[in-house]
C-alpha cells in the first residue's frame, strides 16, 4: 500500500497530469483496506473494548468544574444579570415596586425609527419603525422585548470581547495563530452543543443563554478586528508614529477608527449571531420569542409560529439594516455656536416622544400595551394552508419520496454503514496527499480518527450520509438555478430574495411542514437542511458565472460555439472553483443544520447532541459537536486545496 | 365624582386587601418570588399559570421558568427553580428520584393517572377489524408499511431516550413492525394531524391526560395487560425467553415537585402546594383551553381559576 503511494510524487504541480497514478493508488487502498477487514474484525468495526471513554472524562471534568468554579460562575451570572434587568425593566417589565411602567410601545417604536432617521434619513426611519411596529401589531410585544433585550445586552459584552481578543492576536502571532484555530473549531462546531457545558456551569434561565450566545457570536467579531487592524494603510501609521503616538494612542486614536468598517462589519455578524441563537438559547430556559416559537410548533400551531419566526427575521433585519448604514454614515458637523438641542436634535425628538408617550399612556392604556383585540393574526390561514398541501399535494410528492428513499438514501446509506473504518478514513487521506502532501493527508486521519476511537463511529457515518444525500440534492438544484439566474437579471433578483428569506427564517419552522409531507424519515432530514444548504449553491455559482470574464465569451462566441458547448467547456470550467466553495459552503450549511433536525427524529451526531442536553451529558454533546466541526473542517481543507489547484491550473490566480 | 370616590375607595380597599394577604405570607415565608417550571405542552403551562396565580392571590412573588423536561430535575434539585405541576411516571421517574435522591421535594400525587403506549386514530377500527386488540393490529401491518420500513409495518415511537422498550416489546411478541423513533413531541403531532387529514393508517406513542384527546378521536392498543414480573422475569407472559412482552402500565403516577429550598423558604406556601390535587377531567380541561378556545395561557388560567372556585378554595384550607 505504501509503495503504491510512494510512487506518487507529491506536490509536484503540472497543469496536464495523468489521472492514472491516482486511480490506481485508490483501486489499491480500497482493495487492500476492504479486504484486512474481512480478515481482521477489528479493522472493520473499531471494537468497543478499544474506545476511549473520552466523553466520560469530559463529562466529569466539567461536573468537577462546576463544582469547584461554582463560587465564580454564580458570581459572573450574577454580575451578568444586574444590565439584563435593567434593560428588561425598561423594556416590559417596568419597576412595580416603584409603580413604573415599562416604555410604551409607541415610544421604542418611535425610538427606532429616530435611531433609523439618525444613521441614514427618512427611508430607513420608516423601514425600521414598520417593522418594528409590526411586532406590537401582532401582539407579540412583550416576548419580543424578551428576546431584544437579551441581545441588546449580549451585542455589546460579544462585540466588546471579540475586540479585546482581536487586538491581542495582532500584537502576537501566537495568540493570532490559537485563537484562529480556536475559531474555527468554534464556528463548525453546531449551536446547540454549546448549551450543555453551559447549563452545568451556569444553570438555566436568559443568563445562562446570553452567555452560550455570547461564545458562538464572539468569533466574527475578534476576525474582523484582526483583518480590520491588519489592513490599515502604513501610510496612516506612519503619520501616527511620526506625530509621536505611544502604542496605546496609536491603537485607539488611529488603528481602531481607520479600521472602523471592518469593525462594524465585525458588529453586524455578532447582531446576526445573536438572533441566530434565539430559538437554540431557550432550550436553556431563555424566555422570549424562541420558548413562543417552540411552543407553538408542539401546539401544531404553525401559522403562529411563522408570526412569531417573521418577527425574529425582523428584529434581525432592522438591526442588520442599522449597523450595515451606520458604516457608511457621514458624521454631521455643526458650525460652531449651535445650540446643544439642535446638535442632539434626534436624542431631544426621542425624549419629547417618550415623555408624552408615558404620560397619555396613563390616560390611555393601549399607548402602553396594545390591547390584545387590537392586535392582528395571519396565523389561522397559515395553518390551514399547510394542512391543505399536506393533505392533497401528498399523492405527488410519496412517489418522489418513495424513490429518493429507494433509489438514492437508502443505498448510501447501506454503503457507509459498511464501510470499514480504515476505507474511509484512508481514502479521504490518499485525497489529502493527492491535493497538498502529507499535512493534509493527516488532517483526516487525526479528526476522523479522534471521533472514532471516542466511539462514535456509527453515528457519524450516519451524519456523513445524510450530508452527502444533501449535497447531492444541493448540487443537482442549486447549480443550475444559479446558472439560470445569472442569465436572467430579473430572475436573480427573485432568487435573491428567496435565498435571503431562506436564511434568516427561523429553520424550526420549516420541521413541521416537512414532518406532515414527509413523515418521520432521514428523507425530511434531508430536505430540512437541504432548505438552507442550497443557498450557497445558488449563490456560489451565479458568482462564479459572473465573474466569467466578458471577453473569454466573446472569444468562444467568435470560435462558433453553440450554447451548450460554450456553457460546459468555457464557463463551467472557469467557474467551478468558485462553485466548489460553493459546495463546500452547502456542507457548512447541512452540518450546521444537523442537530437542528434532529428534533425530527434521527440516529446521527446531531441526535447525540440534542440526547446529551436534557440531563446535561456534557462530554456526549461536546464530543458528538466537535464531530460535527471535525467533518466540516475535513471537507473544508480538501475543497479548499482542490479549488486553489484549479485555479492555479487554469491560471486564475 | 362619585365614581371618583367609589374607584378610590375600591383601589384603597383592594391595597388594603392585599397588604394584608402580604403580610399574612410574609409572616413566615420569604418574599423572593416562588420559581415555578413552565414546560412546552399546554395543560402544564396552563395549570403552572393557575397555581402562580393562585399564589399571587395569596400575596406571594411568582416567576415562571421554562425548561426542558429532564433538564428541570437538574434545576430542581439545585434550587434553581421552585415547583413542577406536572410529574409523569411514565417518561420522568427515572429523573426525578434521582432529583428527590439530592434533595428535591415530592410533594404528593394528583388524584389524575396517566397511561403512554401506542395509540390509533378511531378510523382504523373499520381498516382494521379486531382493533385495538394488538393481535388485530398485527396481522394489519402492512398497511403501515412505508418505503423505509419495506413489508414491516411504521410505529412512530417516542424519542429514543425515553426508555420505552417498543423495540424489545416488538421482537418479544413476534410483531411485523419497526420503530422509527422521533426526535420530540411536536414531531408526533405532526404525524398524527397528517395521517389524520388524509385518513391514512398510523399508529404512534401518544400519552393521557394530553391535548390530543381533545382534538382527535382514538384509542390505545391493548396489549397484553402490564405486570411488574414481565420486566423482569423472561418465563412471565407469551413469549418465555423474553422480557417486554406486555404493554405499559395502565395507572402512572402524576405527581408534583418541589425544590430543597422550597420547604425551607416558604413552609405556608409548601403547605398550600402539597394540597394541590387534581383529576385527569382537570387536565384535559386545562389542556382545551389552549388549544382548543385558542386563549393564551395566561387566559387560561384566568378561566381555568374562575370556573374551579370549588376546587382551589379546598386547597387553600
Amino acid at each position: 500500500m505504501t509503495d503504491v503511494v510512494v510512487r506518487e510524487p507529491a506536490g509536484r504541480m503540472s497543469p496536464v497530469r495523468s489521472l492514472t497514478p491516482p486511480l490506481v493508488a485508490f483501486a489499491a487502498l480500497i482493495a487492500i483496506t476492504v479486504l484486512l477487514a474481512q480478515l481482521f474484525p477489528p479493522l472493520n468495526d473499531w471494537p468497543d473494548g478499544w474506545v476511549v471513554p473520552i466523553r466520560y472524562w469530559v463529562t466529569e471534568a466539567f461536573a468537577w468544574l462546576g463544582e469547584v468554579a461554582k463560587p465564580i460562575t454564580r458570581a459572573i451570572a450574577w454580575v451578568l444579570a444586574k444590565p439584563l434587568a435593567f434593560v428588561e425593566a425598561v423594556l416590559y417589565r417596568g419597576v412595580p415596586d416603584w409603580k413604573v411602567q415599562p416604555l410604551p410601545w409607541v415610544a421604542v417604536v418611535a425610538g427606532v425609527a429616530i435611531l433609523g432617521h439618525w444613521i441614514a434619513g427618512r427611508r430607513l426611519a420608516w423601514f425600521s419603525g414598520i417593522c418594528t411596529a409590526y411586532l406590537a401589531v401582532f401582539g407579540l410585544w412583550p416576548e419580543s422585548m424578551q428576546t431584544l433585550s437579551i441581545v441588546l445586552v449580549t451585542v455589546p459584552l460579544a462585540a466588546a470581547t471579540g475586540l479585546g481578543l482581536g487586538i491581542w492576536a495582532t500584537r502576537s502571532a501566537r495568540a493570532e495563530r490559537i485563537l484562529n484555530s480556536v475559531f474555527d473549531l468554534m464556528q463548525a462546531t453546531p449551536h446547540m452543543a454549546y448549551l450543555a457545558p453551559v447549563v452545568v456551569l451556569f444553570g438555566f434561565g436568559q443568563v445562562p443563554a446570553m452567555l452560550a450566545t455570547l461564545v458562538f457570536a464572539l468569533p466574527p467579531m475578534a476576525r474582523c478586528t484582526i483583518l480590520g487592524i491588519k489592513t490599515v494603510p502604513s501610510d496612516i501609521l506612519e503619520a501616527g508614529r511620526m506625530s509621536g503616538c505611544t502604542p496605546r494612542q496609536l491603537l485607539w486614536k488611529v488603528e481602531i477608527p481607520a479600521a472602523q468598517r471592518t469593525l462594524l462589519l465585525g458588529l453586524n455578524q455578532v447582531v446576526m449571531q445573536t438572533l441566530a441563537m434565539v430559538v437554540i438559547a431557550s432550550l436553556v430556559g431563555a424566555s422570549g420569542l424562541g420558548q413562543k416559537l417552540l411552543f407553538s410548533l408542539q401546539q401544531l400551531q404553525i401559522g403562529k409560529a411563522v408570526e412569531q419566526g417573521i418577527a425574529i427575521t425582523l428584529i434581525a433585519i432592522v438591526l442588520d439594516r442599522l449597523t450595515h448604514a451606520a458604516m457608511n454614515r457621514v458624521p454631521q458637523r455643526h458650525p460652531a455656536g449651535t445650540p446643544w438641542y439642535r446638535r442632539h436634535a434626534h436624542l431631544v425628538t426621542f425624549l419629547a416622544v417618550a415623555a408624552v408617550a408615558i404620560l397619555l399612556s396613563r390616560v390611555i392604556p393601549g399607548i402602553g400595551v396594545l390591547p390584545r383585540d387590537m392586535t392582528l393574526s395571519f396565523g389561522a390561514p397559515i395553518n390551514d394552508g399547510v394542512r391543505w398541501i399536506s393533505k392533497n399535494l401528498f399523492a405527488y410528492v410519496k412517489p418522489v419520496r418513495d424513490t429518493l428513499t429507494i433509489w438514492l438514501l437508502l443505498p448510501i446509506r447501506d454503503f457507509f454503514l459498511w464501510l470499514p473504518w480504515p476505507t474511509f478514513i484512508g481514502t479521504l487521506a490518499l485525497i489529502g496527499w493527492y491535493l497538498g502532501g502529507v499535512r493534509l493527508a493527516l488532517v483526516p486521519v487525526a479528526l476522523m480518527g479522534f471521533i472514532m476511537i471516542a466511539g462514535f463511529w456509527t453515528p457519524l457515518m450516519l451524519t456523513v450520509y445524510l450530508v452527502t444525500c444533501c449535497t447531492i440534492l444541493a448540487v443537482l438544484i442549486g447549480v443550475p438555478t444559479g446558472i439560470w439566474a445569472s442569465r436572467h437579471p430579473r430572475g436573480a433578483r427573485v432568487v435573491n430574495t428567496v435565498c435571503d428569506t431562506l436564511q434568516t427564517f427561523p429553520s424550526f419552522i420549516y420541521l413541521i411542514p416537512v414532518i406532515m409531507l414527509f413523515q418521520t424519515s432521514d428523507l425530511s432530514n434531508v430536505i430540512a437542511m437541504l432548505a438552507y444548504a442550497t443557498v450557497p449553491a445558488v449563490r456560489f455559482t451565479y458568482l462564479g458565472m459572473t465573474l466569467v470574464p466578458q471577453a473569454t465569451i466573446e472569444a468562444a462566441i467568435a470560435s462558433g460555439t453553440t450554447p451548450r458547448q460554450r456553457l460546459w467547456k468555457v464557463e463551467m470550467p472557469i467557474a467551478f472553483p468558485e462553485i466548489l466553495l460553493g459546495i463546500n459552503q452547502t456542507i457548512m450549511m447541512a452540518l450546521a443544520m444537523v442537530a437542528i433536525t434532529a428534533l425530527i427524529g434521527s440516529r446521527d451526531l446531531g441526535q447525540e447532541i440534542y440526547k446529551a442536553l436534557p440531563g446535561a451529558d456534557t462530554g456526549r454533546g461536546l464530543i458528538a459537536g466537535i464531530g460535527i466541526a471535525f467533518i466540516g473542517i475535513t471537507a473544508d481543507r480538501l475543497i479548499g486545496a482542490w479549488a486553489k489547484r484549479r485555479k492555479r491550473e487554469l491560471g486564475l490566480v | 365624582m362619585l365614581k371618583f370616590q367609589s374607584l378610590t375607595r375600591a383601589v384603597l380597599l383592594g391595597a388594603g386587601v392585599s397588604a394584608a394577604a402580604m403580610s399574612a405570607a410574609r409572616a413566615e415565608d420569604s418574599s423572593d418570588p416562588i420559581k415555578i417550571v413552565m414546560n412546552n405542552w399546554s395543560s402544564q403551562v396552563v395549570l403552572a399559570n393557575v397555581v402562580g396565580q393562585l399564589l399571587e392571590m395569596q400575596g406571594r412573588a411568582v416567576e415562571y421558568v421554562p425548561s426542558d423536561t429532564q433538564l428541570q430535575y437538574t434545576a430542581l434539585a439545585n434550587g434553581d427553580m421552585d415547583f413542577q405541576i406536572e410529574v409523569w411516571e411514565g417518561s420522568q421517574a427515572e429523573a426525578f428520584d434521582k432529583a428527590v435522591a439530592a434533595g428535591a421535594l415530592d410533594l404528593g400525587a394528583h388524584d389524575a393517572v396517566t397511561r403512554e403506549d401506542w395509540w390509533y386514530p378511531s378510523y382504523l377500527n373499520e381498516v382494521c377489524p379486531g382493533l385495538p386488540d394488538w393481535k388485530a393490529l398485527d396481522a394489519c401491518a402492512e398497511k403501515f408499511a412505508t418505503a423505509e420500513t419495506g413489508t414491516k409495518g411504521r410505529f412512530v415511537g417516542p424519542p429514543a431516550d425515553w426508555g420505552k422498550h417498543y423495540s424489545e416489546r416488538i421482537q418479544a411478541l413476534g410483531m411485523n413492525f419497526q420503530e422509527v423513533p422521533v426526535g420530540q413531541a411536536a414531531t408526533l403531532w405532526a404525524e398524527l394531524q397528517a395521517a389524520y387529514d388524509r385518513k391514512e393508517p398510523v399508529v404512534l406513542f401518544n400519552w393521557t391526560p394530553n391535548f390530543i384527546e381533545a382534538k382527535f378521536e382514538g384509542q390505545f392498543v391493548e396489549f397484553p395487560a402490564f405486570d411488574p414480573a414481565c420486566w423482569t422475569d423472561p418465563k412471565w407472559g407469551q413469549n418465555p425467553d423474553a422480557i417486554y412482552d406486555c404493554g405499559a402500565p395502565a395507572k402512572g403516577y402524576l405527581k408534583k415537585a418541589g425544590s430543597k429550598q422550597l420547604a425551607e423558604k416558604w413552609p405556608s406556601a409548601t403547605e398550600f402546594l402539597k394540597k394541590v390535587n387534581l383529576t385527569n377531567p382537570q387536565f384535559a380541561a386545562a389542556a382545551a383551553l389552549v388549544d382548543v378556545d385558542g386563549l393564551t395561557p395566561e387566559d387560561a388560567a384566568k378561566k381555568w381559576i374562575a370556573d374551579n372556585e370549588a376546587t382551589w378554595k379546598a386547597w387553600m384550607q
